[in-house]
């Protein structure tokens, strides 16, 4: 039997037993979506390299593996070690997932008070089942990635924050998704963001691991930005060298609304982003930095799609990678301004530095312009520390390898200098430090 | 210190150094002026050790020690400081931790223990002082942004703190101000010692009103081809470098 009958047949399996666990729930309209979800999944094939989409990343090591959703799983979430990844233990909110499953013991904070709700995905579908099905779906449709039917058809718990129009939350929310299991498992967390017009949120997403078991991640976020809405949003991927992570991101932003994205990837063995953004209104900005460093044999994939359907928006979008060894990093960076999109500025930038001579980058702007009074500028390069730089460094000094760190790191360190969470950006800068001296140890 | 005898060098095949010899002792201010592409700057980058050069024949001894062989970390450690033509720009490092990297790493190389944070910023600011350095220079990156004047002028302030028995300064002059050129040339006269010395590439008489020097030589085409005290440097600067190339054909027939 082919390898994709075979998952199928795990998979609605495992549907069945969702069922059964949720018992009561499989009467709302979540429900039929997940139903509708796991229909497309049977539909749809896994990509191939024959995709263009996927033309440089080969998951075929993710789907020759047998991985049990997660909740199905019979491994315990055992949360004990998880507060070593907290950043600021008093002043954030903290979520805390352990192999899919909400910690409620570990997380702290989160509540609804006046003006906004922090909670677990379960909870909002028990509590608010109506705002959850209007959302849910709405961003990230199911119809042409396999992954999020996939994970759409599992969707069991998340993160979900709603905030009401004119509120600021003060404290940042930072959301822990957190593996330790030594069963091959897949977590498909689900997470909604809703912030209401001239509303203010920052978001953290970690991922993280205390066990070294090959695992995959299949996440779906959906972030909505009424009017004048601010959010800033910082995803930290530090996976298990071993692990599988496959992350859509659906981004929907009204008129004046301004969505800041920080996107880094430390970990994983084959890591694909999909960072999609989509102007449905006039005036809106938004402003798009990643940064992918890669060691070993890692596959970093980042696609980005910035969707300028309306007029007078802004976006700047900035990913830099440092790659070693014989690792592999993919950034493909879509810009559409269409028809209508008039006064558009678009700034899309990929630099790339290879410290090996094995690895490997493949970067590709993708400008498709359909307006004609617009501003648009992109460029992608790929190579080595300047000669010059090193020498000038040694000539005052310093050793090969700390003006080889210290140069790489200027780099790679300028992604997230902007990031204004002081304790993230101290939390990121070492650790980009401490990834690169790990890294160059070769 | 520094003796360098019968020098060649060469870049992708080409020879540019034919045969140089100096010798410089402590204390002492060598001059070296000469025309546009004669050499000047290669010399002073393959002494700070620039790995492009290629040495063909000929050694460097400094303070007796095989300065050819050495990292150009190791000579940059064992006190050779070279003031770039051109300095570069290093988006990302600022100045002040460029130096205090700097110095630290010279220090764990001399076996010294690492400068605590009060002893250098303190030193910092004397040295500052000295170059008349802008304190929001401190901050910025490594001479991105900065004017050719402030480049030079930075040039200057890393061999204060950096302290170096030979300081190699290839046209620091150019680019500079009229008060600046004041300014770093005292800067530098300042820094002079019994312990240390200087190699100082300019193309004008002017610099060496302040930074007087007790040799100045000729390069011409990859060799030393006249050497004498600081009149030399006004001999030039009246009759031109054709009277060099008189000269020259002069030697070259000898
Ligand atoms: N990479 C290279 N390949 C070929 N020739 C080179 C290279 N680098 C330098 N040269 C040549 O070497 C010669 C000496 O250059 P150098 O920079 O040492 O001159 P200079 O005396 O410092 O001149 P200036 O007064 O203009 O600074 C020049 O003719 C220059 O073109
Ligand atoms: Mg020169």
């Amino acid at each position: 039997m082919d390898k994709h009958k075979e998952l199928k047949e795990l998979f609605n399996k495992g549907f069945t037993s969702l069922e059964n666990r949720l018992n009561g729930g499989t009467k709302g309209e979540l429900h039929t979506y997940r139903k509708d979800a796991l229909k497309r999944f049977n539909e749809l094939r896994f990509p191939t390299i024959k995709d263009e989409e996927w033309k440089y990343t080969n998951i075929s090591p993710v789907i020759a593996k047998y991985f049990k959703p997660s909740a199905d799983s019979a491994v315990i979430a055992d949360a004990k070690g998880v507060d070593r990844f907290f950043i600021n233990r008093n002043d954030f909110i903290h979520l805390v997932f352990v192999n899919g499953r909400f910690s409620d013991e570990l997380s702290f904070g989160w509540k609804e008070t006046e003006g906004f709700t922090v909670t677990n995905l379960k909870t909002a579908i028990k509590d608010k089942p109506e705002i959850v099905s209007g959302y849910i779906g709405k961003n990230a449709v199911i119809e042409d990635n396999i992954f999020t039917a996939l994970s759409s058809a599992f969707i069991e718990d998340g993160t979900f924050i709603y905030v009401n129009k004119n509120t600021v939350v003060e404290k940042p929310v930072h959301i822990f998704y957190v593996t330790n299991s030594n069963e091959e498992i897949m977590n498909a967390p689900r997470n909604l963001f809703i912030a209401g017009a001239n509303s203010q949120i920052k978001v953290i997403e970690s991922y993280e691991a205390l066990s070294s078991a090959a695992y995959f991640t299949n996440v779906v976020t959906e972030i909505f930005l009424e009017e004048g809405a601010v959010v800033e949003h910082i995803k930290i991927q530090d996976e298990a060298l071993g692990a599988y992570h496959i992350a859509r991101t659906e981004v929907s932003q009204k008129k004046a609304s301004n969505y800041l994205s920080y996107n880094v990837d430390f970990g994983g063995s084959i890591v694909r982003n999909n960072l999609h953004t989509r102007f449905d209104e006039s005036g809106a900005e938004n402003n798009l930095r990643g940064l992918y460093l890669t060691s070993g044999s890692q596959l970093v994939d980042n696609h980005t799609r910035i969707d300028h359907a309306m007029p007078h928006c802004l976006s700047h979008e900035l990913y830099k990678g440092v790659l070693n060894d014989s690792s592999r990093a993919v950034f493909n960076g879509k810009v559409m301004v269409r028809k209508d999109a008039q006064k558009t500025n678009a700034f899309q930038e990929n630099k790339n530095l290879l410290l090996s001579e094995d690895a490997l980058v493949n970067t590709k702007p993708q400008l498709e312009i359909f307006a004609d009074d617009v501003k648009c500028t992109h460029g992608a390069t790929v190579g080595q520390l300047s000669k010059d730089s090193l020498f000038y460094l040694k000539s005052r000094g310093f050793s090969h390898d700390t003006a080889m760190r210290v140069l790489i790191y200027a780099f790679a360190s300028d992604v997230v200098h902007a990031i204004d969470i002081p304790e993230i950006r101290d939390y990121l800068e070492k650790k980009i430090a401490e990834k690169l001296a790990t890294g160059l140890e070769n | 210190m520094l003796e360098i005898k019968n020098l060649h060098a060469s870049i992708d095949g080409k020879d540019i150094l034919k045969g140089i010899n100096l010798t410089v002792k402590a204390g002492e201010v060598h001059a070296i002026m000469g025309p546009n592409g004669s050499g000047k700057s290669t010399l002073a980058q393959v002494l700070a050790g620039r790995e492009e050069y290629e040495v063909t024949e000929g050694e460097v001894l400094f303070n007796g020690k095989n300065l050819l062989e050495m990292a150009p970390e190791d000579r940059a450690r064992e006190g050779v400081f070279l003031a770039f033509q051109y300095p570069i720009e290093i988006p990302g490092v600022s100045n002040v931790n460029l130096l205090k990297t700097a110095l630290n790493e010279i220090r764990k190389y001399r076996n010294e223990e690492p400068l605590d944070s009060m002893d250098f910023l303190n030193m910092i600011k004397s040295k500052m002082s000295l170059v008349d350095m802008p304190n929001d220079l401190m901050q910025r990156s490594v001479n991105e942004g900065f004017s050719g004047g402030e480049k030079k002028r930075n040039e200057i302030f890393q061999m204060a703190v950096l302290n170096p028995a030979l300081g190699i300064l290839d046209e620091t002059d150019s680019g500079l101000d009229i008060d600046a050129l004041r300014i770093v040339a005292n800067g530098v006269t300042k820094l002079r010692s019994p312990e240390n010395a200087f190699v100082v590439v300019t193309h004008y008489q002017r610099l060496l009103n302040y930074i007087v020097p007790d040799y100045v030589h000729v390069l011409f085409n990859g060799r030393i081809i006249k050497s004498g005290d600081k009149s030399l440097a006004l001999e030039l600067e009246e009759k031109g470098y054709d009277w060099v190339k008189e000269h020259i054909t002069e030697f070259v027939g000898q």
